[in-house]
């Protein structure tokens, strides 16, 4: 660490305390007598999006930002945004960092049709530990549970990253205490040791994936609509109500599916109809059109 | 470059007391160092901490304040020149634009009292409308604009600014960019120079800019450039190092740094000002070395100025004039023209990414707003502020947005245009309507529109993180003021139909939007409900499913809100949802959006 510039990336999602975790570490860095560049981009932060923050440290920094493929340290407080940033990372010598807690965004759950898997990460942390020049995965927002305070995840993993440079732990500890609420000193102090002591015996942890084959033999059903037109008298509750949109009146005030393909066979309409006239039919689609419609989804 | 560093600063602290500041903080301890007295900005990413900082210096120093729009903030900013105090106004790049009007008449008069204005530029697009290069408008109004590389150098080179502006009688820019202002380094400061306020120059010939009076002001603009530039040639804010005599690199700002880092030791001429140009420092860097490249972000302002001299240069042919750079794009473009051999770096690691794009808060007063307007069908016409989220998956309510305060006379334009089938409604955020949204109000009012004008009222402003507004009834240093009634405003204005309505009561909201768009003519709904963020983090009781009542219809899901995902149980091949309870803060809205009544308050469970 003397002459070299040190590149520390930290990422998560908004809320997480990507920032303040990145600005113990530059404080740190600058208390020890180095040079120090932190940059962020905020804006979106607050509002669930991806965050991530340059640190680096030496005897002179220009950049502030991290040269693709020069991380030293790639600190994932989500296991998904340190997928996103792993390109980032030194392939020969890169240390990589991340908590296997899973923060499912709503986008994740968008596809409609049936027997869907959300969109999520499919690499495991074996996997990834196995290609990075070394690593730690685990379950750090666990851990913190444990301890009594999820939200101290973020130290547990700072402990960890703490064993990668030759700061004297009371040093972190001492900037740590500035940085989180004054009644939540004590438990960081206690996480950010369990994350040095976590090291010792750092294993590969077994996580849960979301499995895309299960639904492979499910047979795909289509859902049809019937309208009885001449029961039909126009109330509208069923084209204001359908989640989907799909429904409209036509001019002769009758009910009409304009938009079948995104009708998902909640059967709200059938339910609400005052009039019955209007009913739900899951058909099964044959086997070999029902490749085609997989691949088209 | 340390050993050239001298930014010609007097430093009455020594270095040791010195600490790490974001570029926003140290542009505003420049402008509190240069003895300034009135700032005024409307807050915009990236420049919103700028005036944020400013606020925390004592009050008997100077005044700062939101103003209403970046065009009053640079008036107020003018007035106080005019009575002889430095004065100061923060603004994003694309205030500027709005600005612009008083800044082009401005560079004719001049100042009596410093003028400086810091203008944040964005890009790569972080958090904005487009990527505008500042430097033109620089340009194009004849002022000379500063362009600091570090947050060191952005407290130097604004205290300098206010110098350079009473020395040469102009207005001045000093042009930061998102990765400067949001980029904390070590910078060591100063003390505070308590400059005397001239009398107001009672010269009405500099002052009031009629025809005549222009006229004769043009031609001192046209010199002032020349006294510029001399006083750049001889400035040691412009650095050089002189090393290789092969190649050479004339840079700017804040792509300085990642010139340095991929190309450490080189010859490089790292200029101040993009405009105007310090024309004798490049000419004997020019002849020091036998092939140069221009290095700058955005356009290409210095290139085509050198080209234009007659220099044999390239710039923009290798480092793109689209998007932010980076010391990987710098590093490829100095390849692409031979500085520097081709690094060979071993295949980069890489991972699947998922999409995480910025979403509407939970429990945010604006989804059952844009719900609404998806109910009536409406063509919406949206603005500039959170609720443009509104405009992608899954909520697809807002069709246009061009910039702040357009929405309104987009709306009234849609409606004339006699093409618009569905009923015609704009959006528009409470800070967003006081900015540029009463004089389009009051032309649809003027011209009779069959528009329906939602004025979203969170009562603060809330994308840029919370500032307090005209409408809040406090100002920036937190003291209470007169408070503008939205409802009063919008009457007063001659809007005839104007109701009030709370966004978490669903019904009321869906009934109250179906009359206003069934009215013809002008009508304001206001929705009016307060951010959960700002300025009071909002956390109620959360709510929880009933999975058993569940039937995965997504009616909630497509509210878009954070706290809802899919649940691992499964109806009828749909999943079923489920709510973080860590994240809900129970608004309450998904309870009514239920078809089945299946989402209830935890505590009752």
């Amino acid at each position: 660490m003397a002459d070299r510039v040190t590149n520390v990336l930290i990422v998560g999602v908004g809320g997480q305390g990507v920032i303040m975790v990145s600005k113990v570490l530059a404080l740190l860095c600058q208390r020890q007598g180095f040079e120090v560049k932190q940059s962020e981009v905020h804006g979106m932060a607050k509002r669930g999006g991806a965050v991530f923050s340059h640190v680096r440290f030496g005897k002179k920094v220009h950049s502030p930002t991290i040269p693709t493929g020069e991380a030293d340290i790639l600190l994932a407080l989500e296991w998904a945004e340190g997928m996103r940033w792993l390109e980032n990372l030194n392939p020969e010598s890169g240390v990589f960092i991340s908590d296997t807690q899973k923060i499912m965004p709503p986008f994740a759950c968008r596809n409609r049709s049936r027997n869907q898997v959300p969109i999520y990460s499919r690499e495991t942390p074996a996997e990834i530990l196995d290609k990075v020049a070394s690593g730690y995965a685990l379950d750090a927002a666990g851990l913190a549970t444990d301890l009594g305070n999820e939200r101290a995840a973020n130290t547990i993993l700072l402990g960890i990253m703490s064993t990668a440079f030759d700061f004297e732990p009371q040093d972190w500890l001492d900037i740590i205490e500035k940085f989180v609420p004054k009644n939540s000193v004590e438990i960081n102090r206690q996480a950010f040791l369990e994350g040095r002591e976590w090291v010792k015996n750092a294993s590969i942890p077994e996580v849960v994936t979301y499995d895309d084959k299960r639904f492979e033999n499910e047979s795909v059903m289509r859902n049809e609509l019937e309208i009885i037109p001449h029961w039909c008298k126009g109330c509208d509750i069923c084209v204001r109500m359908c989640p989907e949109q799909c429904l409209e009146l036509n001019d002769a005030q009758v009910v009409e599916i304009p938009r079948a393909d995104d009708c998902t066979g909640c059967r709200i309409c059938e339910w609400l109809c005052p009039d019955f006239a209007i009913k739900l039919h899951k058909v099964a689609v044959p086997s070999e059109i029902s490749k085609e419609l997989v691949l088209e989804t | 470059m340390d050993q050239l560093v001298d930014t010609g600063v007097e430093r009455k602290t020594k270095p040791s007391k010195s600490y790490p500041m974001m570029g926003n903080e140290a542009i505003a301890r420049g402008v509190w160092e240069a003895g300034a007295r009135v700032c005024a900005a409307y807050p915009g990413t990236p420049s919103t901490e700028i005036m944020e900082n400013l606020a925390t210096y004592p009050r008997e120093d100077l005044v700062a304040e939101w103003a209403t729009n970046e065009k009053t903030a640079l008036d107020i900013a003018i007035g106080a020149s005019f009575s002889g105090v430095r004065a100061f106004a923060a603004m994003k790049h694309v205030g500027l634009n709005v600005a612009s009007d008083s800044l082009m008449s401005q560079s004719y008069i001049g100042v009596n009292g410093a003028l400086v204005l810091a203008v944040c530029d964005d890009p790569g697009i972080h958090s904005s409308q487009n990527e505008q290069d500042t430097r033109l408008f620089a340009k194009f109004a004849g002022v000379p604009i500063l362009e600091p590389s570090d947050a060191q150098e952005a407290l130097d080179f604004t205290r300098k600014a206010f110098d350079i502006s009473e020395e040469f009688d102009t207005p001045v820019i000093v042009r930061s960019s998102t990765r400067l202002s949001h980029t904390r380094s070590v910078v060591c400061q100063g003390n505070r120079t308590e400059v005397e306020a001239r009398e107001f120059n009672n010269d009405i010939a500099k002052n009031v800019m009629i025809p005549a009076h222009a006229r004769s002001r043009h031609p001192k603009v046209l010199q002032r450039e020349g006294h510029v530039i001399e006083y750049l040639n001889k400035s040691d804010l412009n650095k050089v190092r002189k090393s290789s005599k092969k190649f050479g690199v004339i840079t700017v700002g804040l792509v300085a740094t990642y010139v340095e880092e991929v190309l450490p030791d080189a010859s490089i001429l790292k200029l101040a000002s993009s405009f105007p140009l310090a024309t004798d420092l490049v000419a004997d860097f020019m002849k020091s070395v036998e092939q140069v490249v221009v290095v700058e972000e955005l356009e290409p302002v210095i290139e085509d100025q050198l080209k234009v001299l007659g220099y044999k240069i390239e710039g923009k042919k290798y480092f793109s004039r689209d998007g932010e750079h980076s010391p990987a794009t710098i590093r490829l473009g100095l390849e692409q023209c031979g500085f520097i051999e081709s690094s060979g770096k071993s295949q980069p690691l890489s991972a699947e990414a998922i999409a995480r794009p910025p979403l509407l808060c939970a429990g945010c007063p604006h989804i059952t707003s844009y719900m609404a307007l998806n109910g009536v069908n409406a063509r919406v016409a949206g603005d500039i502020g959170c609720y443009t989220l509104a405009a992608i998956e899954p909520l697809h309510a807002i069709h246009t947005t061009v910039a702040m305060g357009c929405s309104i006379a987009n709306a009234i334009g849609m409606a004339q245009s006699g093409n618009e089938t569905r009923p015609v409604v704009a959006t528009i955020g409470d800070s967003t309507f006081l900015h540029s949204g009463i004089p389009p109000l009051i032309d649809a009012v003027y011209s009779n529109a069959n528009i329906t004008v939602l004025l979203l009222d969170n009562h603060i402003t809330a994308m840029t993180g919370g500032q307090d507004h005209a409408a809040t009834g406090r100002s920036l240093r937190g003291e209470d003021t007169t408070r503008i009634v939205f409802a009063d405003l919008c009457r007063t204005l001659g809007v005839k139909w104007v109701r009030e309505v709370d966004s978490y009561d669903v019904g009321t909201l869906f009934r109250t939007v179906r009359e206003a768009t069934e009215y013809r003519g002008v009508s304001v709904v206001i929705s009016n409900r307060p951010c959960v963020l700002d300025p009071t983090k909002i956390r109620g009781e959360p709510v929880e499913v009933r999975t058993e009542k569940c039937t995965g219809c997504q009616s909630c899901m497509n509210l878009g809100c954070p706290a809802i995902t899919w649940d691992e149980e499964m109806y009828d091949g749909q999943h079923k949802v489920t709510i973080d309870p860590t994240k809900c803060i129970g608004c309450s809205i998904c309870t009514q959006v239920c078809p089945v009544d299946g989402i209830r308050p935890v505590k009752n469970s």
